[in-house]
């Protein structure tokens, strides 16, 4: 054989492989076909609609009322945000005043969900990496706060707790004071996270100076939550756009601006300490009077456009209603967070390696339900 | 700025537009499908509107017509404005991609087409996103018919 033929077979070449839809690092049922010469990403093409569920078709048939229930199946981690963001639309609408004793709950039970959300993120997270133990230790944590919202809210993942003028019913006399030991409790268990995984080299340097992304990119892709701030662009929507207690409030919007990895990770780990600081201030002080205002069992918007956003634990959910004036929206739309942070993992991904592509997808944390809706 | 301001700075780059800000929180434009593209790259290049976020792409049926609804922010001014464009062609409605405006507007106009047919001039992969490709028909078009009765009524 001569020394071209040898150089033939051996020639690089890119080829395709499937990550997912059921490849434990995406999280549920995301499939991404790879381009790849060699171990180095040339594209990433996200194939979605595994788990679609035409939600806002079913919007278009349904109540106001049955609609908050189908937005805890969107992005189940913000299950409780999901739900007021509706309820705010809804109310915005019917131009309802809102107790201040619902606004304060409402605010507490929301940074509650995105601590939880991000314990879980940082469990599974470290687990994508290859630190198991990170799992237990954010499981151990979360698992105070379910059980918080069972017995205040009746469940753990699916709350349903606000409905269009309020909460479905009083907070449970424990609720102040389990909260309380709660924080008390995690205040104690966040330095261990850093502690574990934070200042681990071999973390480090799977973080470092992977996944880039700049701030002009960033406004650009329309990325939100912490993938945004991480890249130094101030996008928290509890600051420019106040809705229940957040203005009452005193909070730092954690902005990094080195765009990698390792800086969405920090954001999220930062925030956790900014939203035991937003429950500590409200917790000692929240309003007597009604849970709820009395509304019309069928509830009819009157006929317009209104626009609802919220911060969840990923970023900005925004809520498009049309309405007709009739009882169900003429067209309803959910801009989920996770669908438009997806949309710039190609950008992040390319000439890097897979093993990066999964550090820069878990930092994206991703929900596949709140993408595919 | 103001909504009045930008009415008024807006309308002088195209005339026709039109503007109203009944039944909305926001000012919204209605622009024709020829001035779409033209009307965005200024919205977002202009130093006094810079509207660079485009943070939600709608697709309605408004029965005789179908259409797109654009919601715009600034991150420098904090304004914000929604642009909606129509078509009466229900066979073939089209209108011209803002993806190289705006990076993100590549996987909401994937969405749109997805669901109610519309085809964005210049897409670089305009295909379905989340249903199959042998998928018939454009399930949130109000004219679609659930013959498996996948919603149920």
């Amino acid at each position: 054989m001569d020394t071209t033929t040898i150089k033939s077979n051996f020639k690089s070449e890119e080829y395709f492989i499937n990550m997912g839809p059921q490849h434990p690092a995406t999280h549920g049922v995301l499939r991404l076909l790879l381009t790849i010469d060699g171990e180095i990403i040339k594209k990433v093409e996200p194939d979605l609609g595994y788990i679609h569920r035409s939600i806002e078709k079913m919007c278009e048939r349904d109540s106001y009322q049955q609609i908050v229930h189908l937005t805890d199946r969107m992005d189940y981690l913000s299950s409780h945000i999901n739900n007021e963001a509706v309820c705010l639309t809804v109310e915005n609408a019917l131009q309802l005043e809102i107790p201040e004793r619902v606004k304060v709950i409402r605010t507490i039970l929301g940074e509650l969900t995105r601590l939880a959300s991000h314990q879980l993120w940082w469990g599974v997270m470290g687990m994508d990496v290859g630190a198991l133990t990170t799992y237990f230790y954010g499981f151990r944590d979360r698992e105070l706060i379910n059980d918080i919202f069972e017995e205040t809210c009746g469940a753990r993942l699916t709350m349903n707790y606000n409905i269009p003028g309020g909460l479905m019913f009083d907070i449970h006399p424990n609720f102040v004071q389990r909260t309380k030991d709660f924080i008390t409790h995690f205040k104690t268990k966040l330095p261990e996270y850093d502690r574990l995984l934070t200042g681990n080299v071999i973390f480090q340097k799977r973080m470092k100076g992977v996944g880039i992304l700049s701030k002009e990119d960033a406004i650009s892709f329309g990325a939100s939550g912490p993938v945004g701030r991480g890249s130094g662009y101030s996008c928290d929507v509890r600051k420019h756009h106040p809705y229940s207690a957040y203005n009452q409030v005193t909070f730092n919007e954690v902005l990094k601006t080195e765009g990698d990895s390792l800086a969405r990770y920090q954001v999220r780990i930062e925030e956790m300490w900014e939203s035991m600081a937003i429950i500590e201030q409200l917790i000692d002080n929240i309003p007597e009077g009604e849970y709820k205002v009395a509304t019309n069992a069928v509830i009819k918007l009157p006929k317009g456009e209104f626009y609802q956003k919220v911060e969840t634990a990923r970023g900005e959910l925004g809520v498009y209603i049309n309405s007709t004036g009739t009882k169900n929206p003429y067209r309803l739309k959910f801009r989920s967070p996770g669908f438009s942070n997806l949309s710039l993992l190609n950008h992040i991904a390319v000439g890097g390696k897979i093993g990066d592509l999964v550090a820069s997808m878990a930092t994206l944390d991703l929900v596949i339900p709140d993408i595919d809706r | 700025m103001t909504n009045e301001t930008l009415q008024n700075l807006i309308s002088s780059w195209i005339p026709e537009l039109e503007f109203t800000e009944a039944d909305s929180q926001y000012l919204n434009i209605t622009v024709k499908p020829d001035q779409l593209h033209q009307l965005m790259l200024q919205l977002k290049n202009n130093s006094e509107t810079s509207f660079d976020y485009l943070f939600c792409v709608t697709g309605i049926d408004y029965e005789k017509e179908l259409g797109v609804i654009y919601h715009l922010e600034s991150t420098t001014f904090r304004h914000s404005i929604v642009i909606k464009v129509k078509t009466e062609d229900r066979e073939n409605p089209t209108f011209d991609s803002v993806w190289n405006i705006w990076r993100t507007a590549e996987f909401h106009e994937r969405e749109v087409f997805d669901f109610f047919g519309i085809i964005f001039n210049n897409h670089p992969n305009l295909k379905r996103l989340f249903l199959t490709e042998d998928w018939d028909g454009f399930p949130l078009r109000k004219d679609y018919v659930d013959e498996i009765n996948m919603v149920i009524k």
